[in-house]
Formats: C-alpha cells, sequence, structure tokens
C-alpha cells in the first residue's frame, strides 16, 4: 500500500516536472514553424532601407540558420538563466517588459479575482439556500447568461455606459494620458482599474456561483442538516454552522484553478480598455511578430496557471483531512 | 415538486402559463433555439455582400435599418446575420473536429493500456496548463493567422474537457458485461471498441458537440476581436465589434450594442439545447 501511495506520489512529481518543459518545447516548436518571417518583422518600418547583406547579418546575429534543435537548448539554456532575449517591439529585455507589465496585470486580475470570488460565492449561498425561488431561479439564469456573453462585449458596453455617457471613469489606458509618469497618483491608477476589474469580475462569477449552489444544495439534502433542522436551526445560523466550512473549500479550490480563464479574460479586457498589461503585450506580440516577448508572456501565463492549480492541489490537501488521509492510505 | 403546498402567489404565477412537463419544455425550448440557428444561416445565405451606402451612413436603429448604419452606411442588421452565420458555421466546424478528437483520445486512453492513458491524460494536462486564449493564440500565430489559423486553433483546443468525460464513460463501459463476454468469444480490442463502445458514446458526444459550440464560438469571436485572423472584409462579430471601438466615443453605441447582443442570443439558444438535452439524459438530474 505504501508502495502504490509512493508511486503515485512519484507519478505527480514526474507530471510537476515534465508538464512545464513541454508547455515550454511545445510552444517554441510551434512558434519556429510560424510563416511570419521574424526578421521582416523586425526591420518592418525600415524595410526599404535595409539591405539583403544586413538581414543575413540579423539572422546571422539571432542564430536563425541553426538546425531547430539547437535554437531550441541555445534557447532553453538561456531561459533557464532567466534571459529570455529581446523585445522586438518594446526594444527593451524581455525580462523587464513582463516585469512591468505582470505588476498591471496582478492588479486587474488580483481586484477582479477577489470580487468575483466574493460575489460569487454569495450568490451560490443565496441561491442554493433558497432552492426552486424565485431568487434561485434569477440568479442561475444570470449566470448562465453571462456563460455565455462575450467578454469583451461587454467591456464595449461598460465602456460605452460609464466611460462615455456618464463620463465617470476615463477611456481607457492604465494612467492618465499627457502626465508624467512620477506624478500619476495612486488614486489615478485605481480610476483607470475599476471599470476592466469590474468587467472581469461580473464575467467570473457564474462558475463559483453555480458550483457553490450545487455543493450547498447537496449539503442540505444531507441527514446532519436534517437533524439540525429538527432541532430548530434555520436561515442564516444554519447555513453558519452547517453549510459554510463544506462549502467553502470547493469554491477556494475552484477559484485557484481558474486562473486559466482568469488570464483569458484579462486579455480581452485589456485589450478593450487598452490597459497596458501582459494581455495588451501578448496581442501585440502576437500580432506584430516578436517572438522572444510572445515566448516569454506564453511561459509566464503557464507559469501563472501551473502555480493556481499547485496552490489549488495544496489547500484541498492542507485544510481538508479526509484528502490527506487519503493519500496515506 | 407538488403544487399542491405551494402558496398562492406561485399558483398565480404557474398559473398564467401553460404547464408542461420536462420532456415538453425541452422539446419547446429546442424547437424554438432550432428554429432561431437555422434564420440565422437562412439569412447568411439569403443576404448577400451588404452595400455601401454613404448617404445613409451612421443613422442610428430606426425601422428602416433596426441595428443602425456603421460610418460607410452599410446595414448593421445584415452585417451582423452575415457574421452570425460565419461564426455558426466555423464554431459548428470546430467544435465537431474537437469532438472527434476527444472520441478518439478518449477510447484510445481507456482501451488502449496504461501508458497510453497516462500519456494522454499527460496531453489533456498540458492543453490545460496553457491559458485556453493563449493556446489558441499560439496556434494562430503559427499558421499565420487567417480564416484557416483561427478555425485550427479553436479546433484543436476544446477537446481535453471532453476526451475526460469520454475516458470516465469508456472507463466504465468497459467493465460491462456484455463487453467481457465479447472479448471472451474472441473479439479483437478494436473490434469490441467500435462496436460495443462508440455507440453507447455518440449521445455523449452529441451532447458535447451543442455544449462545446457555446465555447467555440466565443473564442473564436474572442480572437477575431483581437485582430488574428479574418481580414476586416469578412462580417465576423469579432470583427465588427473591433472596428466598432474606433466609433463608440463618437456615441455610436448600436455599432457595438446589437451585434454583441446577438451573439449572446445565439451562444445562449446552443447553451439551452445542449444543456436540456443532458439533463433529460442524466437519469439524476431529471427530477431537478
Amino acid at each position: 500500500m505504501l508502495g502504490s501511495a509512493v508511486k503515485s506520489l512519484g507519478w505527480k512529481i514526474l507530471r510537476a516536472i515534465t508538464l512545464p518543459i513541454a508547455v515550454c518545447v511545445f510552444s517554441f516548436l510551434l512558434i519556429s514553424h510560424s510563416p511570419i518571417d521574424p526578421i521582416q518583422a523586425y526591420v518592418a518600418a525600415d524595410s526599404m532601407l535595409v539591405g539583403p547583406e544586413q538581414r543575413e547579418r540579423i539572422a546571422e546575429y539571432w542564430g536563425l540558420h541553426k538546425p531547430p534543435l539547437e535554437r531550441l537548448v541555445n534557447w532553453g539554456s538561456a531561459v533557464l538563466q532567466g534571459d529570455l532575449g529581446t523585445s522586438m517591439i518594446f526594444r527593451r529585455p524581455v525580462v523587464d517588459v513582463i516585469k512591468e507589465r505582470f505588476l498591471a496585470s496582478i492588479a486587474l486580475m488580483g481586484a477582479a479575482w477577489v470580487l468575483s470570488g466574493l460575489f460569487g460565492f454569495i450568490l451560490g449561498v443565496i441561491a442554493g439556500m433558497n432552492q426552486g425561488s424565485w431568487l434561485d431561479r434569477l440568479i442561475k439564469w444570470y449566470c448562465y447568461t453571462l456563460a455565455s456573453t462575450p467578454s469583451f462585449w461587454l467591456g464595449l458596453i461598460m465602456l460605452n455606459v460609464f466611460a462615455v455617457w456618464l463620463a465617470w471613469f476615463p477611456v481607457g489606458l492604465g494612467v492618465p494620458a499627457g502626465v508624467l509618469q512620477e506624478e500619476v497618483t495612486f488614486y489615478d491608477r485605481l480610476r483607470h482599474l475599476v471599470l476592466p476589474a469590474i468587467t472581469l469580475s461580473i464575467l467570473g462569477v457564474a462558475n463559483v456561483a453555480l458550483h457553490t449552489r450545487q455543493k450547498l444544495i447537496e449539503v442540505m439534502a444531507s441527514d446532519y442538516v436534517l437533524f439540525a433542522k429538527a432541532r430548530g436551526e434555520r436561515g442564516f445560523l444554519l447555513f453558519w454552522r452547517h453549510g459554510l466550512r463544506n462549502i467553502a473549500l470547493p469554491a477556494v479550490t475552484l477559484q485557484f484553478a481558474s486562473f486559466s480563464e482568469l488570464f483569458g479574460g484579462a486579455v480581452l479586457a485589456e485589450r478593450v480598455f487598452s490597459y497596458p498589461g501582459l494581455g495588451q503585450a501578448i496581442v501585440e506580440a502576437a500580432l506584430r511578430g516578436d517572438v522572444p516577448l510572445l515566448l516569454g508572456i506564453v511561459i509566464v501565463s503557464a507559469l501563472f496557471v501551473f502555480t493556481g492549480n499547485l496552490i489549488a492541489d495544496i489547500i484541498c490537501r492542507v485544510v481538508d483531512p479526509r484528502i490527506r488521509e487519503g493519500e496515506a492510505v | 415538486m407538488s403544487d399542491v403546498s405551494l402558496p398562492a402567489g406561485k399558483e398565480q404565477y404557474s398559473g398564467k402559463l401553460p404547464k408542461f412537463n420536462r420532456r415538453q419544455q425541452t422539446l419547446i425550448t429546442c424547437v424554438l433555439a432550432l428554429l432561431l440557428l437555422a434564420g440565422i444561416a437562412a439569412g447568411g445565405l439569403l443576404i448577400d455582400k451588404v452595400s455601401v451606402n454613404l448617404e445613409i451612413r451612421n443613422l442610428p436603429p430606426s425601422l428602416d435599418h433596426p441595428f443602425g448604419t456603421d460610418w460607410l452606411g452599410r446595414d448593421m442588421f445584415a452585417r451582423t446575420i452575415e457574421g452570425l452565420a460565419l461564426s455558426l458555421g466555423l464554431g459548428l466546424t470546430a467544435a465537431a473536429a474537437s469532438v472527434v478528437i476527444a472520441l478518439a483520445l478518449g477510447l484510445l486512453a481507456a482501451t488502449g493500456g496504461k501508458v497510453l492513458d497516462n500519456f494522454i491524460s499527460w496531453l489533456v494536462d498540458l492543453f490545460l496548463g496553457l491559458p485556453h486564449l493563449v493556446t489558441i493564440i499560439l496556434i494562430a500565430f503559427t499558421l499565420g493567422g487567417g480564416f484557416k489559423g483561427v478555425l485550427i486553433g479553436v479546433a484543436l483546443t476544446h477537446w481535453p474537457s471532453l476526451t475526460r468525460v469520454i475516458r470516465a464513460e469508456v472507463m466504465q463501459l468497459r467493465s460491462a458485461d456484455f463487453v467481457h463476454v465479447s472479448r471472451r468469444f474472441g473479439r479483437s480490442r478494436f473490434w469490441v471498441a467500435t462496436r460495443h463502445i462508440l455507440p453507447h458514446l455518440l449521445p455523449q458526444a452529441f451532447v458535447g458537440l451543442l455544449l462545446l459550440f457555446p465555447h467555440a464560438i466565443l473564442h473564436e469571436a474572442a480572437v477575431t476581436f483581437l485582430g488574428f485572423g479574418l481580414s476586416p472584409h469578412q462580417p465576423a462579430i469579432g470583427i465588427i465589434l473591433s472596428e466598432s471601438m474606433r466609433y463608440l466615443s463618437g456615441g455610436m453605441w448600436w455599432l457595438a450594442f446589437f451585434p454583441g447582443l446577438s451573439l449572446l442570443l445565439m451562444v445562449r439558444a446552443f447553451d439551452t439545447v445542449g444543456d436540456n438535452l443532458r439533463q433529460l439524459m442524466d437519469p439524476r438530474s431529471a427530477h431537478e
């Protein structure tokens, strides 16, 4: 029995190691097969001025003539040393660009993540405690409709209503235009963050709410809740004593496991609101053929998702004694 | 749910609508949704190239132009229907391709032995390890964008979750008596897989198709919105919406509002059909 536990743990570790590597190799292979010519993308604006010899030298400099495997190995060893190359659009090291953009994105995604988790949970609890009522049906309808809403369209509508008509919030960008970097206040940043964050969190609510509702309905149908009801517990007290602990864990786990969708949503939200985050950068990189930046962001996004899943897994194990004990058997 | 103990208010509410049971409700919603989709498809075929008419540009919605007109005087309603039809075709193709991949991989994983099973679930994890949108962007980039890039990108990335479902289903079927008997009679693995197991998976695959479709179509719209793929001449919803962004601050809200809303309705229609069928098929949730 112990042997099988070790074996399953071994598999898990093997997976945890091979997956990120595979993601890197996979992305590299995909991108290196792209018909988009990196040199053409690099010289784009001055393609009239750059002669064939110069192109040749750029190719030489980047090692584009070498076989793919050698390039992969070179690139891989550079990545392991933390060197992701130089971005062609920004003419700066990719690592610097990613650092700067990641901070902006984290503010956006973090705000949206917390808000959507909180509201999703509350909505799910309200729906689950009142199963079958009009409130439950309304929340369910809302969640299902959200799931079929194009997120960028919602962003456009929000932009139109709150920024264009009501003019409560700025139309886009991460900081006010025409203001020096040093003079941008925290308040300015916050004002530019509100609309994209709200758009993202409105959409993120659906998943958590529906799962929480389902789970709570299951819990409410259990024998111990029946017994508690027989003792006269009702409403909030019943939920507080018997519901919360049972449904909190799945909701938290789910929220951590949703990093992938969060990132995808952020890409779109940043595009709509021209918010200068990672999502905006990956779109620009892919559209303009900036291979090092594209690869760098792909890796960062993979690490981001991986971290989320890992945390979800750990929380599950640490908090829930049933899973922990199951592991040892 | 018995309606004996319902409070008076509820009784009145349900009295307004004729009562249908679940099966009838599902049938009605399915027919309505299919009519809507057929209408979109027919509209896409009937409407040929939307003409440019500079005299009627930038009109807000009216009876003549229910969705308004754009900066070139093109009727937005016609453009929207055309875009929806394009998305419909693209989404269906991509979802169908994903279902075929999921069926093949799911069958392989469950019947092909331990190593293959581990490899396929590793592959599933690999695809789920990148944000979905990023994977599509990567694939579209690799193929140099264009209609083909978007189609293949969307088609190649929607199978992982369904593969898991199908694998679990095959695992269950594999231990059924009739499968064991058939194997003992000397039928090959392949024969059993295609004759005994595959037919049981078809309903799953069909519902899977309906449930994948909304994802596929939303991703398609998202990727075109970001600027990958389709050229500005093709009136995909994503392109219409990204063009409208430039005119929003000029107050032309109808350019974005109606096309997006139509997309939402279409996706919701598909989702409703898929969800209803799934619930009917699953006896545990049939009484919910």
